[in-house]
């Protein structure tokens, strides 16, 4: 057992640091830093300039772009993304629909989509819950009736995060509907400019508007989009969900945000003195730096075990690091609430992510998205399963109840 | 980076595993150890002289096995497991790590092959009660008699197997006020010399520990184990050793804690079934299981920090362990007895007992309140 990073690692992580740098415009990273929504168009420029190095999907197959990395290089690389503020490549391209296609898509569909979606020249959304399908996805409703060589989609999905810039949706549908819940599903791809789909934005209760509701009304699909098995695209979503758990622990944002609410725990002033020498909130920002430690090294102990299964399915292990990273990286913006103490009320959001506030801009702009970001963060442990879903996954499949 | 053992690390988890199952297996076995004349079994500690667990982290030079802090990590957690009372810590990890990194040769090729060999135990006397957890806070006094020799005078409490060890490796102060980090020195001391008087007694958690008065304790220059220069150091150092093998006690006797939890929720039927099927307990015992991974994960940090040589950062790293075993051993333990009802209270099962160890690993060398205001004051871990 050797739990150093050798030097060739430590060689490797300061080449990303500094391409990172480089290559990531600041104010992106800035903004990504302070929890600032990005627009459209930084999201597609960080994203083309880690493409541009094969940086964007260096977990997928070589030949589809992958960079054939050891898992500590994976994990080198996703820490010092995140640690410097540069936005995770598209999730919903690299990490969510791209992996599905590579493991379930015929050859054509990894030819047609594949190459514009490690480019984000298609923007990517996912259509998975419902009104009335959420932790149960299984329910789902939403139908895709074949005709001769189409589906037709008719439902509606929810929470479908940035799908107001979305070229493409990956859905689940019901194909099935006499058959039992997970054995008439189907996923299926389908191009946002087809007639009969219509977004509507949803407000959350930070003020921003990350999510939407997507309508289908009689939306023509060619069969072709079909990926895997009809009916069987309940397989592609498990694989799909066990992939979305490894990467959700977000070490490095919340490292990040930490070593933010230092620096400014350091200049903010209590009385006569900066923050951070008030004994009892320094001992709740230390609080958190060892929960995080011992989140990381849990992080490192999954990724060994991983590089060694052979089956490549979800480790349930990595439940875990779902649950106490959301819980992390939410007691990390309580933090940063707090640090801007009565500087956090005079603030609103705008539909566009824009702050309004009376002090803005001025010098207390950094407190502009304190408590924003803390309602914001509170979805960390509902989405991706929430983290009762995922204490019922580790019930069953850690401790066999 | 790299989580998997050698095999010659394989090999010692499996050969101690095997012989604690056999020595520990049935509670009443630990009964009856704790009624020998030591409060341990002394047939235990010669097997594990035989299977050469005492000489681990001692040099080969000195008749030890070169071994390192993963070994000791490995051993600690099959006794965490075991529920073992043997004097593993205060003899090898304490007392000997004492030794170890005061780096006085003569003691150590004089004392090292009788330890390996089991036919001497050791304690380390540096408790005090005025002192809690504040290491330097040593009142006990080692007055010089300008040849090199020292007078001790002072009051040790709860010394860790202080009433059957044959030495004690006392800390006592040459110069300086009460809590002043410079002029503690550390001495070797027989245990049945003039002037020391024990009182043992048995602790919450099995095991036996003694008061220790010194009274115009004689010793000569050749029992200074580390001179008042540095042994503030020394004893750092070995406390940060001890804090990193019983955080990896802790593991073992968490995750043989939850395993048993787990069993019994799927075994005991209320209501005419398992009592595990309810969601409410089955999240429970993922609440257990996910503290006791995110102890392990720090008991392995523990173990590789334990040797780090710039001592804030060692200091500050053990701190972080302490703190998240600390509460991981109390909420492992709590919950663990109430998800068992009333059998997890009595004397005759083993779920106390775990619970009872756990409790007192974590008020050993600063409880986690203490180590977080120390990481804090530290600046923290980043």
């Amino acid at each position: 057992m050797d739990l150093r990073f050798s030097p060739e690692e430590n060689a490797f992580r300061q080449e990303l640091r500094s391409y990172f740098r480089s290559a990531v415009p600041e104010a992106i990273r800035t903004k990504v830093n302070e929890n600032r929504h990005l627009t459209k168009q930084e999201w597609v420029t960080a994203h083309q300039a880690l493409h541009a190095k094969g940086l964007a999907v260096p977990h997928w197959p070589k030949q589809w772009g992958g960079a054939d990395w050891t898992p500590v290089q994976h994990y080198i690389y996703t820490e010092e993304l995140q640690f410097n503020g540069v936005p995770q490549p598209l999730p919903f391209n690299v990490s969510m629909c791209g992996p599905v296609v590579i493991a379930f898509g015929t050859e054509e569909q990894k030819k047609r989509f594949l190459p514009r979606m490690a480019s984000l020249d298609d923007w990517w959304c996912q259509g998975f819950s419902e009104p009335g399908a959420g932790s149960d996805l299984a329910g789902l409703k939403t139908s895709a009736v074949r005709k001769g060589d189409h589906y037709i989609v008719n439902g509606q999905k929810t929470w479908t995060t940035l799908a107001q810039h979305a070229d493409w949706i990956f859905c689940l549908c019901r194909t099935d509907p006499e058959a039992k819940k997970q054995l008439g599903i189907s996923f299926i791809l389908i191009d946002m400019k087809t007639p009969g789909i219509t977004v509507r934005p949803i407000q959350t209760i930070d003020g921003g508007r990350e999510v939407n509701e997507v309508f289908f009304d009689d939306v023509k699909v060619p069969v072709e989009n079909l990926v895997g098995q009809e009916h069987r695209g309940w397989d592609c979503a498990k694989f799909l969900l066990g992939n979305e758990r490894t990467g959700i622990a977000r070490v490095g944002y919340s490292k990040q945000r930490v070593q933010r609410i230092k620096e400014l725990a350091a200049k903010v002033m209590a009385g006569d003195k900066p923050l951070i020498e008030d004994e009892h909130f320094r001992e709740k920002v230390a609080a958190v730096e060892v929960d995080l430690k011992a989140l990381e090294m849990t992080q490192m102990r999954v990724l060994a075990e991983d590089s060694k299964r052979k089956d490549k399915l979800p480790n349930p292990m990595s439940s875990i690091l779902k649950i106490r990273g959301s819980e992390i990286q939410q007691a990390t913006t309580a933090l940063l609430m707090e640090v801007a103490g009565p500087l956090a009320l005079p603030y609103q959001m705008d539909g566009e992510g824009a702050m309004h506030g009376s002090n803005e801009p001025d010098d207390n702009d950094w407190a502009a998205p304190a408590a924003p970001t803390y309602f914001n963060y509170r979805k960390t442990s509902i989405y991706g399963g929430s983290n009762e879903i995922q204490r019922n996954i580790l019930a069953k499949a850690v401790l066999g109840f | 980076m790299d989580f998997d053992f050698s095999d010659e690390q394989r090999q010692l988890k499996d050969s101690i595993d095997r012989l604690l199952n056999g020595a520990y297996g049935d509670l009443n076995k630990r009964v009856g150890y704790m009624k020998e004349p030591t409060g341990y079994s002394a047939n235990l500690w010669r097997q594990y002289a035989e299977l050469g667990l005492l000489g681990v982290p001692f040099a080969e030079e000195h008749g030890g096995l070169g071994q390192g802090l993963m070994e000791t990590m490995i051993i600690a957690e099959a006794f965490g497991r075991a529920l073992a009372i043997e004097p593993y810590l205060a003899t090898v990890v304490l007392a000997g790590g004492a030794l170890r990194h005061s780096g006085n040769a003569t003691l150590l090729g004089e004392l090292v092959p009788a330890i390996v060999e089991g036919k001497l135990t050791l304690a380390l006397a540096h408790q005090e009660k005025q002192a809690r957890y504040d290491l330097a806070d040593t009142a006990t006094t080692a007055r010089s008699d300008g040849k090199g020799g020292y007078t001790l005078e002072g009051e040790k409490c709860v010394v860790l197997h202080g009433d059957s060890a044959d030495k004690l490796i006392v800390s006592a102060r040459a110069s300086g006020a009460r809590a002043e980090r410079k002029g503690i020195g550390l001495f070797l001391v027989d245990a049945k010399a003039n002037g020391v008087t024990r009182r043992g007694y048995p602790t919450q958690d099995g095991m036996r520990a003694a008061d220790v008065t010194l009274s115009g304790v004689k010793i000569g220059p050749e029992a200074v184990v580390a001179g008042p220069e540095k042994g503030l150091q020394v004893l750092e150092r070995v406390i940060d050793e001890a804090i990193a093998a019983l955080s990896s006690e802790a593991v073992g006797a968490m995750a043989s804690l939850h395993e048993m939890t787990v069993d019994y929720l799927k075994t005991r039927k209320q209501f005419g079934v398992a009592i595990g099927s309810f969601q409410v307990l089955q999240h429970r015992a993922v609440d257990m299981l996910t503290a006791l991974e995110q102890a392990r994960s720090m008991a392995y940090y523990a173990t590789m920090m334990a040797g780090e040589a710039d001592a804030s950062e060692r200091r500050k790293a053990m701190s972080a362990a302490k703190v998240q075993v600390g509460r991981s051993a109390r909420h492992v333990g709590e919950q663990a007895i109430q998800l068992h009802g009333g059998i997890g209270m009595t004397m005759e099962y083993k779920a106390g007992h775990y619970f009872k160890r756990l409790t007192m690993i974590d008020m050993a060398f600063g409880d986690s309140d203490h180590h977080l205001r120390e990481l804090a004051k530290a600046g923290g871990l980043s």
